[in-house]
Order: C-alpha cells, then structure tokens, then sequence
C-alpha cells in the first residue's frame, strides 16, 4: 500500500505521535504543563477505541514496512493498557520528581509509539528502528531520577548492554541482508530455504536473537535486568518488566515464525532443516528459567527478586516457543497477557510499600498483613499466580506451556526442568508471604492505606488472576483469533 | 436437590469463608465469636448434607447412575468438566471430611488469634478437601489438590508452635513438588489418550490403548511414577516423610487433626482412584514394592515413635506405621484368592476411614493436654530448658486425678494400638490377612509392627497417667463439656465399627469390587 493510502489506518499511531508533540509543546508553557497528564492519558484511551474497531483487519502498510494484522493488534492492546496503567501510577509514585512529569509522559509515550511499531514491523529496518525507538527513551526513563546514582547507573548499564546487543543484531540483519538481497522477512524467509551451509544461516540468526534476546532479558543477555530494575523508578521498572518484554516476544515470534514456516503454516520438518532451532531455544529456555530462579532465590530486595522472576518467567514462555506450531504462539500469548496482570500487581505493592513504608527489603513488608488486610490478600494472590498454583490464572497460563510440550511429544526433559523450578519459585515468592503474615510483629500495628488509584490498580490487576482462572475459555478464543500475521 | 448435594458441600465452606468479610465490616475482627459461630453452622450444615448423601446412597450404584452425578463443561476446547460423583470409594471420605472439620471448629473454639484468618482459611481448607474427595474430572481434581497448600500453609505458618515457619514452608515446597509430577502425568494422561479427555471414568476405558515410549520407557510406567511420587508424599510414604512429624508438631491441635485424619488419606484416596483403575497393568508390576514400602512404613514408623519422647511426635509417627496397613492392603489387590484380595482392598479403605477416626482422637486427646499443661514431653529432653527437670518423666499418675480424661485416651490408645473390639483392629487384621495371601514374609515381618505399636502405646500411657501423681498437676481439671463434644462422637464410632463393621464394608465393597475387576483383568 502507498504511504498516502496507509495513513488511513494508521490512525492509533498517529494519534499518539500528535499526543507526543502535544505534551512536549505543553511542557514549555507553564500554565499548560499540568494538562499533560491527561492528556496522555486520553490519547492513549483515543488510541484504543481506534484500535478496538479496526480489529480484525490486516494490511500491509507504508510499502511493505509494517503489517497491521490481529496478530500485532493484540500485542498493542497490551501496550496501551500497561502504558496507560503506569502513566497512572507514576503519578502517585513518590521517588519521582514531579517537575519532569510531562517529560516523563512524553518519554513513555515514544515507547509505545516504538512498541507499536515493533508489533507489527515486516520489515529488517523497520526492526531495528523500532527496537532503538524503544530502547533509547527507556534508557533515560531508567535514569530518570537525576539526583539518585543508582539511578544514573541503572541508565548507564543499559546504554551500555542496549547498544552492544543492538549493534550485534544490526549486524546480523545485515548479513542476513546480504545473503537474501531483501529486507522484506518473508522474502528474507523464501530465500533462506535455498540456502544449504548452516553456518551461514546459524551466524546471523544467533546475531539477532542477541538483539531480541536482549529486548526479552533471555540468559545469557539477561545481565543488565537485575540492576536496572532496582535502579529505575518503580514504575518504570514494572513497565520495563511487561511491555517492552511483550514487545520483544512479538518481533520475536513474528521474525522467526515467518522464516521457520512456509506461507504461516508449520510444516512437519522445519524448512531451514540445517539447524536446529528447537533445540537451542529450548536450551535457552532451561537455563534462562534455572538461572533466573536460583539467583531470585539470595535476594532481599523486592525489586530485584521480582527482577529475576521475570527472567524466570520469560525461560517459561520461552518454552512453547521451542515449538513451532499456532497453538504455541497463542499459549505465548496467553501467558504474556496474564503475566502483564500479575506482574504489574506485583510490582505496584512494591510501589505501595516503597511509599508508605520506605520497605525495600523483604524484612521490611513484615506485617504488612495486619497494615493493609485487603492489598496482602490480592498480593498474596498474585504471588500465587506468579508461581502458578491454581485457584490463579498464571496456573492456567502454565498449564497452556506445558501442554504443548505434551501435545507435541517434544521435550519432556524440558517439562521436567520447568516443573522443579516452579517448586523452587515458590520458594522466594513465599519468602514475602511469610513476612507479610507470619514473622511477629512487636507492638501497635497502625492501619495503612493506599491511595485509592494505587489501591485500586493492584485490587484490579490482581483480581484477574481469579477472573481468569475460573473461565478463560473467551480469551484463549480472543487471542487465538489474534494470530494471523 | 440430589444433583446438588454435590456442589452445596463444596462450596458452604466457600459461602461461610466469604460470609465472614461482611461481618468483619459491620462488627470488627476482635468480635471472635461470630466467626466461631459461622464456621461451626457452615460445618454443621456441610455434616447434616453429608449425612443425608449417606441416607440416599446406594452403593450398587455406579457413578453413570447415581443420581448424584454432576457433569457440566467448564472448558470446551479443552475437555475440562465440572464432574463430581460419589461411589462407595468416596462416600466413606466424604462422611471423615465433614465430620472432621465439624469437630475441629468445636476443638477451635478457644482461637483468639486473628479469628477471622482463622475460621475463613479453615473452611476454604474444609472445600478444597471436600472437592478432592468428590471430584471425578483429574483437571478438577488436581486443583482441589493444589487449593489446599495455601490455607494449610498459613494455618500452620500463623497459629503454629514455635518453628512453624519451617514447617510451613517445608510442607509447602514438598507437597508442590510431589503435586507438580502429577500435573506432567495428568498432561500426558490427556495428551496420549484418545478422546483426549480429564474423565476419570473415560479414561478408564483409554489408558490401555496408549502405546509410546518417552526416553524409550513406556508412557504408561512413567505416568505410573509421576503419580506415585505425587501421592507417595501425601500419604506419607518413608522416605518421603520427613514433612510430616514437623508439620504435625508445629500445626496447632484441630489442623494437626485434619492433616492426620483428612490429608493423609488423599494420598492413598488417589491411588485408589487414579492410578489403580487407569493403571492395572503398573499396579500388578509395582504390588510387590508398594508391599515393601507399606511394611517398611509400618515398621520405620513404629521404631520412630519408640524413639520419641514428644507425645505428639510419637502421635504423628504412628501415623506413618498406620498408612503402611493401607498400603500392604492395596498392594494384596493382584491376589490370586478372590477373598484375600477382598480383604485387602477392603481393608484398606477401611484403615483409611478407621485411622481418620483414631488419629484425629489421638491428636485432640493431646490437644487437651497440652492446653492444660503448655508441654508434651513423655520424658523430658536431657537438654530442656529447666535443667532440674532434664530426664525426668513429663507427667505422672495424671489417671487419679483427671479419670473421664484418662477413660478416652485408655480407648484411643488401644485402638491405635489395634486391640480386638476397636475399629482399628478389623481394618488391621483385613490388611494383613489380604497381604497374607500374597506376600507371606512381607506380611509376617509387617505384623512386627503391631507389637512395636503397643510397645511405644502403652509406655506412654504408663509414664503418664499411672504410678504416683505428679505434684505440679495436682489442680488438673478434667475434660470440658465442650471437649467432650469433640471425642464422643470419635469414641462411638470407633467402638460402633469395632464391634459392627458391615455397614462400612457394605458401602464401600461394591466399588472396591470394581477396581479390584479392573486389576485382576490385567493380571
């Protein structure tokens, strides 16, 4: 489709890049700059309804550049209402410095715009330029508090690791580039098929898997995630932890679920027979799990055992994807959708107990029970979702994984590994349970309360982990309409 | 009503748990008695329901047509149902749920300690052990399963003793782990049948035609060990059992009595259920281990409680000696004589009812004790804090002084001990005359275990309540019309069923009948 004719849907982008302009031009007149907050927010909720009813469409836009498919329509319906949640919460954060609000909202809101870009690129440029539109206002949001040097040095470890890995995986398309002589993925695709020298296939495809792993802290590109989820502002780590990450699982998935299938369907044998990608990724995806679980397990800072968690996590949904087959991709996609929930509950208590009490350490959420009855109950729930024990939707979420593990009689060693470590997640999540409700507590205990917002957004992430637990048989039909690419 | 009798004694508990949240609102959390009070009616109305499901049960009945079956689609695409039925397999854990939790709210009665916590946590405990026991759906089954760690958990974390932390958590992980084998098992249950389905009662009919190796080990076996591992660690079964003396310790009385009386009996329950029907061909192969491992429980058990001085310890070892009898008897169902393995499977299930009964007694006996005295040393630790009283015994000629107390504890420690005319020792001697029939040295080795029952029984009765009266109880008060609420019904039934078994064994034999067809037809 031409550039001109694209612009008619491309309008949820475009409204977002008008809000983008809007707040940084409010930003510069003071009696404006109060405005800002809202009005990112309402673009953002503009942006959706577009979005809701443009579904189902599927177009190739801006001459081959970027697809806009079910497939990356569900993917931005995470962005939004992650983004959306977080621009929300971060104004009852107390760490930041509210005279960078709008700054802030902007930066935030270039992220979506690259996360919505990354979702739904066809193309190697478009790729990488999505990726470094993610990637550079994240580096400054992770630094955002100027005057904090853990701050500063959360921002500068992720410059650092972010355009190492970027400048690996520019490499590697552009070999891939040279091999195929286009940029387009599924021509790249139909020419790899020919190609018959596994090295050369293996070379620049590991070179990109560096850049996405990297997006999706997969060990062994993992090692910037924990120090930069404890340096960055709370909020901004939550979003870190969910959005960008669901950005990557969607380039991933689409970049090499078009080369390792022919016309979208997964043949019997892979058609890049040469390699082996199942095998690596499910490789990857061990040790990503393990390591991520046994380092989660020393920590006693909230932030940075909810850090490795996430690594743990992305080795589960890593998982499904040693298995070329739609059914995996919608188990990834169930997991990522539920994962979003738990996860942001997760880390808004933690925002809750920075604020209120100052607690940083585990030690320090003891008696939190007895403070704030309602929040540890929904915390304790998403803590129970996150290990994935039912009555919770992340057991749903797992049992999804597993099964395609099961239903294609594949990797049982994998299933194995997975399980112990799910045993072992219990572990640390229920080092905070315990001191939540079981260390005493000497003298007086005060009632704490949350700010209705703040109160409210754990309440509502966390209840859909019952939510969907007990039916989810509606989202599992959503998203397996959503995978068409 | 017959179809939801069913679901009504799953979810009042649930109901009673979410009543509590608009009387906390209205009345605060330190008004302790309304809780008491909603948990108690909750129980009382799940018992009375119970009851009656036992006044319409017909035994003869299969599961297809009993008019009690449920059988809704939850999840469509993949196969999950909402499928509770009862048979004669269940109706005997069913009636030991409700009547066990019904008492331990009675023996609860005097938590202060964060009520509300309490009683809530408690009935979603009492749901999650009901479910368990009715749910005929493996996906449905496996989450009651699992539903139940977390208010074990706290209930042992929060109102426990002194190291209930560890405990708690050493409970939890183990119990995940052995549950998280089953969950591998019940995918590839579903993976490799055809129809892919969680049906218990289907599946029976499928399993046989599954033919594939994983690691070039038959399916069937592996799904046979991810099980075993699963339930061995309920039951418990040595060495898996080291989670179980400390929880017990730790958990406060009432929860030590559902963690004896109820849990215990899953793991066993889910033999029977699970792994026997869709596994005859692996329960012939693995009869003789699960014999070994029963008598090895058995005696492993009892030489452990002899070694304890900590009454309750002692308590939750005879546990484990008391599960190895279910297991010798569940083994005995390959025997050739129709009879022996009658005897067996029926014994079995039996034990399971009988020591649900014996323990949950025990358990609250020592209950009592405790709460009068703050201790439960047989014999003082040569290390205990007051080094006057190291060595020394803890109790003494306490029969004198509290004599209604010491009748009760007389009749259960006989009955765990297996004395003729007590409940335990019809369910006993049918293990092993089912064990007989088939493992002759096992069985002979295993009946050892009767004796070191009564060795660690008996002394410990003697140390406590004969000779002369220890002095520091001489203002012991005898037991409490309340407490008496709680044994009673425990002492009639033990009794009832020592003299007059055949109501139990004429519930349960038909579906005992049914598995025991199953494996023999494989044989």
């Amino acid at each position: 489709m031409s550039n001109l004719s694209s612009l008619s849907f491309y309008i949820p982008e475009l409204i977002i890049i008008s809000a983008i302009l809007l707040v940084i031009i409010l930003d510069i007149i003071p009696a404006c700059k109060k405005y800002t907050f809202y009005l990112s927010l309402g673009a953002i909720l503009l942006a959706g309804l577009f979005l809701w009813q443009s579904y189902g469409e599927s177009h190739a836009l801006f001459m081959g550049m970027i697809s806009i498919d079910p497939f990356s329509h569900f993917f931005k319906i995470i962005f939004l209402l992650s983004t959306f949640s977080i621009i929300l919460i971060s104004r009852y954060e107390k760490q930041l410095d509210k005279s960078y609000s709008a700054e802030y909202n902007a930066l935030l809101l270039i992220v979506l715009l690259g996360m919505f870009l990354m979702s739904s690129s066809i193309n190697l440029i478009m790729i990488y330029l999505s990726i470094e539109l993610v990637s550079i206002p994240s580096y400054i949001l992770a630094g955002i508090m100027k005057n904090d040097k853990e701050s500063n040095e959360a921002s500068l470890k992720y410059v650092i690791f972010g355009s190492f890995a970027s400048g690996l995986m520019l490499f590697g398309l552009s070999i891939l580039y040279g091999l195929t002589g286009s940029t387009n993925i599924s021509a790249v695709s139909s020419v790899l098929q020919t190609i018959d020298y596994p090295l050369t296939i293996y070379f620049p495809l590991i070179l990109i898997l560096v850049g996405f792993g990297y997006k999706i802290s997969m060990v062994p590109f993992h090692f910037w995630t924990p120090d930069v989820y404890e340096g960055a502002p709370t909020p901004i780590t939550a979003f870190l932890s969910v959005a960008p990450k669901a950005a990557g699982f969607a380039i991933l998935i689409r970049v090499f679920y078009t080369m390792f299938t022919l016309d979208g369907i997964a043949p019997n044998s892979l058609p890049l027979t040469n390699i082996n990608w199942p095998t690596l990724i499910a490789v990857g995806s061990a040790i990503t799990m393990t390591l991520g679980n046994l380092l989660a397990v020393q920590q006693e800072d909230v932030k940075r055992l909810l850090a490795y968690s996430t690594i743990s996590h992305v080795g589960f949904m890593l998982m499904a994807f040693a298995i070329i087959s739609p059914d995996a991709i919608r188990a990834i996609m169930l997991y990522l959708f539920i994962y979003l929930f738990m996860n942001l509950a997760a880390f808004y208590m933690a925002i809750f107990a920075s604020n209120k009490l100052n607690a940083h350490h585990i030690k320090d959420w003891k008696g939190m029970g007895r403070m704030n009855p309602i929040l540890s109950f929904f915390m304790t729930l998403t803590l129970l979702s996150l290990t994935g024990l039912p009555p919770t939707a992340g057991f749903v979420a797992k049992v999804y994984v597993f099964a395609e593990l099961f239903k294609h009689q594949q990797f049982y060693w994998l299933a194995v590994v997975a399980i112990l470590n799910s045993v072992v997640s219990l572990y640390y999540y229920f080092k905070i349970v315990k001191s939540m409700y079981l260390d005493d507590v000497e003298g007086v205990i005060d009632k704490i309360t949350a700010h209705p917002v703040v109160n409210w957004s754990i309440i509502i992430f966390s209840a859909q982990n019952i939510l969907f637990f007990i039916y989810w048989e509606p989202l599992v039909g959503f998203i397996e309409k959503s995978i068409s690419f | 009503m017959e179809s939801s009798i069913l679901t009504l004694l799953i979810f009042i508990p649930v109901a009673g748990a979410v009543l509590m949240l608009p009387f906390a609102k209205l009345y605060g959390k330190e008004n302790v008695h309304y809780y008491k009070w909603i948990a108690a009616i909750t129980t009382g109305i799940q018992l009375a329901l119970a009851w009656i499901l036992y006044q319409n049960f017909n035994p003869a009945l299969s599961i297809s047509e009993s008019p009690f079956t449920v059988q809704i689609d939850w999840i469509k695409h993949f196969n999950i149902q909402y499928f509770l039925g009862v048979d004669g397999l269940s109706m005997p854990m069913v009636l030991l749920t409700a009547l066990l939790s019904f008492i331990c709210i009675i023996a609860s009665w005097k938590i202060e300690k964060q009520a509300l916590g309490y009683f809530s946590l408690f009935l979603l405990l009492d749901a999650g052990m009901m479910g368990v026991f009715l749910s005929l759906d493996f996906f449905l089954f496996y989450i009651f399963w699992e539903v139940m760690l977390l208010p074990m958990y706290f209930l042992i974390g929060v109102w426990g003793g002194p190291q209930r932390m560890y405990a708690a958590i050493k409970f939890f992980l183990y119990t995940l782990f052995g549950s998280v084998f089953m969950l591998l098992a019940l995918l590839a249950l579903y993976f490799y049948s055809d129809p892919h389905t969680f049906n218990l009662i289907t599946l029976i009919h499928t399993v046989g035609n599954i033919d594939a190796t994983i690691w070039g080990l038959n399916v069937k076996y592996l799904i046979w060990i991810s099980l075993f591992i699963g339930f061995a660690i309920k039951v418990p079964i040595v060495p898996f059992h080291t989670w179980l003396p400390l929880a017990h310790v730790e958990a406060p009385t009432a929860i030590s009595v559902i963690l004896a009386g109820v849990l215990l009996k899953m793991g066993t329950y889910g033999l029977l259920r699970i792994s026997y029907p869709l596994l005859p061909g692996e329960v012939v192969n693995f009869s003789y281990i699960l014999a070994v491992l029963g008598v090895i429980n058995i005696i492993w058990g009892a030489v452990n409680a002899i070694a304890q001085i900590d009454l309750k310890k002692m308590v939750a070892y005879s546990s484990v000696s008391h599960m190895g009898y279910v297991l010798l008897g569940m083994a005995a169902a390959i025997s050739e004589s129709p009879a022996g393995a009658q005897a067996g499977m029926n014994g079995a299930l039996m034990q399971m009812f009988n020591h649900g009964t014996i323990t949950a007694m025990l358990f609250l006996l020592v209950g009592m004790l405790y709460d009068r005295t703050h201790h439960r040393w047989i014999t003082f630790p040569r290390d205990y804090e007051k080094p006057e009283l190291a060595g020394l015994p803890g109790f003494g000629g306490l029969g004198a002084k509290v004599p209604v107390y010491t009748g009760f504890v007389a009749l259960a420690f006989f009955a765990g001990l297996g004395l003729p005319a007590l409940s335990g020792f019809i369910s006993e001697a049918m293990c092993f005359i089912g064990g007989f029939s088939v493992f002759r040295t096992l069985t002979i080795i295993g009946t050892l275990g009767i004796l070191l029952n009564a060795v660690y029984f008996l002394r410990a009765y003697q140390s406590i309540f004969l000779g002369p009266l220890n002095e520091t109880y001489k203002d012991l008060k005898d037991i409490s019309r309340r407490e008496l609420v709680t044994i009673v019904p425990l002492a009639i039934i033990i009794l009832f069923f020592g003299v007059y078994p055949t109501p139990l064994i004429n519930m349960i034999a038909p579906a005992m009948d049914g598995i025991i067809k199953i494996v023999q037809s494989v044989i």
